[in-house]
Formats: C-alpha cells, sequence, structure tokens
C-alpha cells in the first residue's frame, strides 16, 4: 500500500495482488461468442430466404429512383389539393375522436388493472390480459374487422383506433395510478374528507397530468397511423394514397407524402405546445 | 361575519384581496370556457366528419357482435380435440408463416438500428462531426419516421416486387428513423469527458465515438433495439395487407374471402406470438440492463 501512495506502482504488483480482477472470464468469453455467432447466423439465413441478392436490391433501388422522378414535381392542381386536404381532415378527426373515447373508456380499466386500486388478483389478471389482447393486436387487423363489420368508411377506423388504444391507453394510465402517492389523500381524511372528495383532490391532481399527457401522446401517434387506416379502407387519407401509388400517379403520391409530413409536425408542434402548457398549469 | 379582534373584513386590505380573488377566479372560468367551447366545436366537427353519431354506433355494434360471432368456432367439451384440429387446420402452415414475420422483424430491425447507429452518431448534436451533416441527418431522420412502415411498404412493392424484401426494407427504413432519433437523444445527454480524454491523446473522430462514445450509450441502445423489435413484430404481422410478406396476407386472404374461422385462428396466433416476443424481449433487457450495471 505504502508502494502505491508513494507512486511507484507496476502492475504485475497489482496483478498479484488482485488476480480475481484481471481473471479471463472464459465461460463468459465463450457465451459472448455463441450468441454473436447465433444472432448472425439468423441474420445470413434470413437474408438468404428473402433473397436479399445484391443484384434484387440495387435494380429495386434503380425502379425506387424512377419512381422519384417521377414525383417531381408534385401535383399542385388545387382542385387535386383540395381533395387531399379533406381527406387529411377526415384523418385528423378519426384520430380525435378515437383518441378522445379511447381515453374515456381506458379509465376504467385502468383502474381495474392498478395493483393499489383493485386488489382481487385473479380480476386484475383477467382485465390485464384483456388489454394485452386489446394491445396485441395492430391497428389495422382491427381496421380490416371492423371494415367487414360496419362497411367501408371513417366509422371502422375510428372503432379500430379506439379498441386498439383503450388497451394501450389503460396500461400506461394504470400505470400512472400506481405510481401515485397516498399520503395526499390519507391528508385529506385526516381533516375530514370523504372517499370522494380524497380521490378528487388527493388523487385526481396527481394523476390527471400523466392522463392526459399520455393522452395526447396516443393523439399524437394515431395521427400517424391513422393516415394508412385508409389503405383497408377505413377512411382517411391512406385510401387516396393507396388508391394513386395503384394507378401509379407519383407526381400525386408526392403531394399526399408532403400534406402528411406537414400535418404530422404541425400536430406533434401543437400538441408539445399543450402538453407543456397542460402539465405546467396543473 | 363575527366581529372579534381579529376581524379585519371591513379593511381596505381585505376588500382588495377579495376583489382580486374574484378576478382571478373570473379568468379561470373564462379561460375554462373558452378552452371548453374551442373542445366542443372540435369535436363536433371530427364526430360528424369521421360519421361517428350515436346512430351509426347503435347500428353497426350489433354488425360487429354478430361478426365475431361468426369467426368464433363451434367448440364442443367432447369433440375438443377435433374442434381443435378442425380450427387450426393449417398449423404448420402457419407456424412457418409466423417464423418468417419473426424473421422480418429480425432482420428488419438489425438493418434499422445499423443504419440509426451511424446517422445516430452524426445527428447527435454535442459530438457530430460537422453542423451540415449533422442537419443533414436530422432532416432524414425525420422524414425516415415521420412517412408510417406502411406507406414505404406500399411503394418499395413496386420497387422491389411483392414480398418479404419489400416488407423488411419499410420496416428497416422507419425504425432507422425512428431509433435514430432515440440514439442521438442517448448520445446528446453523456458525459463529454471521455472523448476529451480521447482527443487529447490524439484518436480521430471514429476513435472518439468508438471507444469514449459507444460504450457509455451502449445499455441504452439495446434496450432500444430490444423494444423496436417488439415494435416491428406488430408491423410485421400486417405487412402481408400490401403484399409485403409474412403473415398478414393469409389474415388479409382469410377476412376476404370470408373463412371466418381462420381469422380467429390467425389473430390469436398473432396476439400469443406478439405477447411471447415482448415476455422474451422484456427478460432479456431486464437481464442486460442489469448485468451492465453489476459489471
Amino acid at each position: 500500500m505504502t508502494s502505491l501512495l508513494r507512486g511507484e506502482f507496476s502492475m504485475t504488483d497489482i496483478e498479484h495482488r488482485h488476480p480475481e480482477v484481471f481473471a479471463v472470464s472464459w465461460r463468459r468469453h465463450w457465451l459472448q461468442g455463441v450468441a454473436w455467432v447465433t444472432a448472425l447466423a439468423v441474420l445470413i439465413y434470413g437474408l438468404v430466404l428473402f433473397d436479399f441478392s445484391p443484384v434484387r436490391v440495387w435494380n429495386g433501388l434503380g425502379q425506387l429512383g424512377m419512381l422519384l422522378r417521377f414525383m417531381v414535381p408534385p401535383a399542385t392542381d388545387p382542385a387535386v389539393v383540395w381533395e387531399f386536404l379533406k381527406a387529411i381532415f377526415e384523418t385528423l378527426a378519426m384520430a380525435f375522436v378515437g383518441t378522445l373515447f379511447a381515453a374515456l373508456l381506458a379509465i376504467p380499466f385502468a383502474f381495474l388493472s392498478a395493483r393499489n386500486v383493485f386488489r382481487f388478483r385473479l380480476g386484475r389478471f383477467g382485465v390485464r390480459r384483456g388489454m394485452d389482447f386489446l394491445r396485441g393486436v395492430d391497428q389495422l387487423v382491427w381496421a380490416l374487422v371492423f371494415v367487414r363489420a360496419v362497411g367501408l368508411g371513417p366509422l371502422a377506423g375510428v372503432l379500430a383506433i379506439i379498441i386498439s388504444d383503450i388497451g394501450t391507453l389503460a396500461k400506461l394510465f394504470s400505470e400512472a395510478v400506481e405510481g401515485c402517492d397516498r399520503k395526499p389523500g390519507e391528508g385529506v381524511a385526516a381533516s375530514g374528507g370523504s372517499a370522494l372528495q380524497c380521490t378528487r383532490f388527493g388523487i385526481i391532481p396527481q394523476v390527471l397530468p400523466m392522463f392526459i399527457s399520455s393522452t395526447l401522446y396516443i393523439f399524437e401517434s394515431n395521427v400517424r397511423s391513422a393516415t394508412i387506416l385508409g389503405i383497408v379502407g377505413a377512411g382517411g387519407i391512406g385510401y387516396q394514397l393507396s388508391e394513386r401509388i395503384r394507378g401509379h400517379h407519383w407526381e400525386e403520391v408526392a403531394t399526399i407524402l408532403i400534406l402528411i409530413l406537414v400535418t404530422v409536425y404541425l400536430i406533434d408542434w401543437v400538441s408539445g405546445k399543450i402538453r407543456g402548457r397542460l402539465i405546467e398549469g396543473e | 361575519m363575527m366581529s372579534s379582534p381579529y376581524d379585519h373584513s371591513g379593511s381596505n386590505a381585505w376588500q382588495g384581496f377579495c376583489a382580486q380573488q374574484q378576478r382571478l377566479r373570473l379568468e379561470k372560468y373564462r379561460v375554462w370556457l373558452l378552452g371548453g367551447g374551442v373542445f366542443l366545436a372540435l369535436f363536433m366537427t371530427s364526430a360528424h366528419l369521421s360519421h361517428f353519431s350515436p346512430g351509426r354506433i347503435a347500428e353497426g355494434l350489433p354488425k360487429v357482435h354478430e361478426y365475431v360471432v361468426k369467426i368464433l368456432p363451434e367448440m364442443g367439451v367432447t369433440t375438443f380435440r377435433d374442434d381443435m384440429a378442425y380450427w387450426f387446420y393449417a398449423f404448420p402452415d402457419w407456424m412457418k408463416l409466423l417464423g418468417e414475420t419473426l424473421l422480418m422483424a429480425y432482420v428488419a430491425t438489425l438493418l434499422g438500428t445499423l443504419g440509426a447507429l451511424v446517422l445516430g452518431f452524426v445527428a447527435a448534436r454535442n459530438v457530430g462531426p460537422n453542423r451540415w451533416l449533422t442537419a443533414l441527418s436530422r432532416r432524414v431522420l425525420e422524414v425516415a419516421r415521420t412517412v408510417p412502415d406502411l406507406v414505404y411498404a406500399l411503394i418499395f412493392v413496386f420497387a422491389f416486387g411483392l414480398g418479404p424484401l419489400a416488407g423488411i426494407l419499410a420496416i428497416a427504413v422507419h425504425s432507422m428513423g425512428a431509433s435514430g432519433k432515440l440514439f442521438s437523444e442517448a448520445i446528446e445527454n453523456i458525459d463529454l469527458k471521455p472523448l476529451d480524454g480521447l482527443k487529447a491523446a490524439g484518436g480521430n473522430w471514429v476513435q472518439g465515438m468508438r471507444f469514449a462514445i459507444f460504450p457509455l450509450v451502449l445499455p441504452s441502445l439495446v434496450s432500444y433495439s430490444l423494444w423496436r423489435f417488439e415494435i416491428n413484430v406488430r408491423t410485421a404481422t400486417v405487412m402481408g395487407i400490401v403484399g409485403a410478406g409474412g403473415i398478414g396476407q393469409e389474415l388479409i386472404t382469410a377476412i376476404r374471402m370470408l373463412y371466418y374461422e381462420d381469422v380467429s385462428a390467425l389473430i390469436l396466433l398473432i396476439v400469443i406470438t406478439v405477447s411471447l416476443t415482448d415476455m422474451l424481449c422484456e427478460r432479456i433487457r431486464h437481464g442486460f440492463i442489469g448485468k451492465e450495471n453489476l459489471s
């Protein structure tokens, strides 16, 4: 120790003193090697199976370049643009109504799957698995099912958004409820508040900002996903987009893509502002 | 009011306070009223635009119920074995397609992560090699993640032909954008002292990234990528709807051709696969982060 303090330490000295630090862990090396080789082997198998040949990729890229050249300049005919704008508004409307109802319907399920609220374990397990099921099926699959059930149009899209986001929001909300502090509620009870007042002044002020913040986040995500629901006929801009792609109207495809980009940026910006405002305001 | 030595209700200060409180309360009501009005107007317009009315819902819900009843298989307690065999008659084929779907998600996640890794380092404001390159790669990542993966798939199916290749590239491009943003944010949040040390010792940019930055962000990169893989498995299940490979092809055929019981069987298989991957990824993620913290 004194030699160390004087600054004349040698590596061999230290290695002798702490052999366990310098020992090569063969088991760990071996495991890491196996993991790397397996990961790489699966990747190569996939590349071969899916025919990722350089020629095919190169030809595809050439084709893609050609499509991009067809997209310039984008269509600017006012009538066409107005039609697309109407579809964009429909998309936004679907996302708005869908998110709103999903959030309202998710609240009871969130409380039923929160450990500190619903003590009945088996019931909680059931509710949670139900939510997992709603979340596990992609929104587009729900849209396909609802198009079959209620016909083509935005209503099928709204229902698909509601059903799949009840699952997502219930999970996010229940995490907020589980994370909340019991003490404010106890304080209200100690100063003579009723159960209703405990919830109103003890729990709600804690969870509401988180509820609103996750709902806005899901709304942003829904604006993105509502743009593709139209591909299966569930309303919104996706229908126009897939029709234009099928009909090879690439300059109109470019217009739609630009409109989608602008809309998504705007919505993200507005929603970010609202989120900051509401959370600070609370 | 009771008159007591502490009763100041007649004083100017108290009256001023009351007026102030009244004003603030009115202000608050006005904001709430305005906000509520705007919200209501937005809701009414949206409900109108998206055909969301009580009448339509009341009309639609019985149809949804009818459809759900139709796609559910007939199950008897005594004939359970035969019923299951009948319900999952194409089980081996479906498992193969599910395997293909998982493999698509795996390859796409790896390719996307690779792209995100390169662009993420360039796009990080604190360590980017050059201001213009940083701005450029940020825009590329933005466009890559804003366009939904299914839209890429629609376009790529034209360029690369029908099949999993288009789907994989579509998922890879989208996840490159999404992960690239997260990676660059992770890099922007780290301590730059190791990089200073490396620069002082004469390392170039690539060496700095590799030996000073990469080890610091590796745990969060692995965690993000595993999470991305979970998302991509979900996306890969629907790529088939636009002809870009995976189990979605089988699902959309079953829905379009009205093979009712196949629909429920396929949805069940997809949900089980997605849940299992989620659970597995969570295990790995916890294991990895735990190990990183220990060593």
